[in-house]
């Protein structure tokens, strides 16, 4: 399964995150992103996060929705 | 929910169906290859916003659909095993094997914990050191960097006790395996967004390079899998074929460096049977032989463990089930004689019904005209 959620890192502890998506606080494990900081979003699959969101790419993707007429 | 709700906005969506119905304008079929895509066409009623030249067809996406009842049988074999503790991701459990399934099993008294994680694999093999913890490791490229980390982390803290009954596949070789079996036109591929994180755009380049089918690399909300579908459709009538990632905000044409390091360092890639499509050439992972130790196949002999023969009456109730087709995209649930009769989501005889995001399990919960109406003979 491809289930992935974005979930927002509020905390950072060694290789684990504490994450919060949808109001609920989990731990994730970082040893697939070593590269994060609190308040990235990432994807978190399985109980690891697997790639970071890029707002600016979210927010560019957004634009070029929105520029259609 | 932050990331989630900005591309389910209704207004862009209805910007980009005019779009899609211009360049609609032949039949097209569009094959998504992972399950949760099969899931999120059929939650945000993406089939009926299209216009109806533009066929959706599921494919081989779903790893616990594609697992062949053999891995079933050999964790059930472990699980009877004396001291053997089977971890496994929920789905699994009702998944038939040749002679049984493991929620069967449990309900007969093996040890078998579903785990969400399989970092509770090790978790468990470290609290309960007499007992041997074999993971059933499932999943495409988006869950087996997960695993390799655990098999890395195992290796060093030199965990004696934890053991992996590894059944992982790649998604690409089974594309190119579709589109070499010809069975059915495909004119564009939706790629899963979550595999992609992981091995980015590269390993999809084959398809427009050999075939000439243009690929997208596609997220999982509504509009992502609307403006998926509008750049596969650009692509066929600009008669270009390449790959697009329209999931920009979560997959890099490089995908995630480090999770592939892990992935390179633990397994290196095999042949692998698939149900529904047989055989495929370098499609799955095998562990190096640095962390054999941690194979269970090599390290029980698993052969003499397993019956010789499927019981009669397994094969009877499995008589007409026609997963292989659907997760060819050569059939679809409302042809198989057994769908919504004998094989439900309460009662599932097949592969496609038993994991939530089987294209089975989820037209019986979404398509509900077919659960309303009578189904002629021959339908």
């Amino acid at each position: 399964m491809c289930l992935g959620i974005p979930a927002r890192i509020i905390k950072i502890e060694g290789d684990r995150a504490e994450v919060e998506a949808g109001g609920i606080i989990q731990t994730a494990l970082l040893t697939l992103l070593p590269d994060v900081q609190v308040g990235d979003y990432v994807i978190l699959h399985a109980g690891f996060a697997i790639q970071k969101i890029d707002e600016q790419e979210a927010l560019e993707t957004l634009r070029l929705l929105e520029s259609l007429n | 929910m932050k990331w989630l709700d900005e591309f389910r906005k209704r207004e862009l969506a209805e910007k980009l169906l005019p779009k899609i119905e211009e360049l609609a304008r032949e039949p097209v079929n569009i094959m998504d290859v992972c399950g949760t895509h099969t899931v999120a066409i059929f939650r945000h009623g993406i089939k009926d916003m299209l216009p109806a030249n533009i066929t959706l067809l599921s494919g081989p996406g779903c790893p616990v659909c594609v697992t062949p009842p053999s891995e079933i049988d050999k964790a059930i074999v472990l699980s009877r095993q004396p001291g053997v503790l089977l971890v496994t991701f929920g789905d699994m459990m009702r998944v038939p094997g040749n002679f049984s399934r493991l929620e069967n099993e449990r309900a007969r008294g093996a040890q078998i914990k579903v785990v969400y994680s399989v970092q509770e694999a090790l978790n468990l093999a470290m609290k309960y050191p007499l007992l041997k913890v074999v993971f059933l490791a499932i999943g495409f490229e988006t869950t087996s960097p997960t695993v390799a980390s655990v098999i890395m982390e195992a290796y060093r803290q030199n965990i004696l006790n934890l053991f992996f009954l590894n059944a992982h596949k790649l998604i690409p070789p089974a594309m190119g395996a579709l589109l070499d079996s010809k069975e059915i036109n495909i004119h564009g591929f939706l790629c899963p967004g979550h595999v992609s994180t992981i091995i980015g755009s590269r390993p999809y380049e084959f398809i427009p390079q050999d075939y000439g089918i243009p690929c997208v690399i596609s997220g999982f909300e509504p509009l992502d899998i609307l403006q998926s579908i509008y750049l596969l459709l650009k692509q066929r009538t600009e008669g270009e074929a390449k790959v697009e990632i329209q999931y920009q905000r979560c997959v890099k044409p490089e995908g995630n460096i480090v999770a592939q390091q892990v992935l390179q360092e633990v397994f290196e890639i095999d042949g692998s049977f698939w149900r529904g499509l047989g055989y495929i050439p370098r499609s799955g992972l095998k562990l190096r032989e640095k962390y054999a130790h941690l194979d269970v196949e090599r390290v029980f002999d698993l052969d003499s463990l397993l019956p010789k023969e499927i019981p009669q009456d397994v094969r009877e109730e499995t008589a007409g089930c026609l997963c292989g087709e659907i997760l060819r995209g050569t059939e679809s649930p409302p042809q198989c004689p057994l769908f919504a009769t004998t094989c439900t989501p309460y009662h599932p005889v097949g592969a496609c019904m038993v994991s939530s995001e089987g294209t089975c399990a989820t037209y019986y919960k979404y398509h509900y005209k077919v659960i309303t109406s009578p189904r002629k003979r021959g339908e």
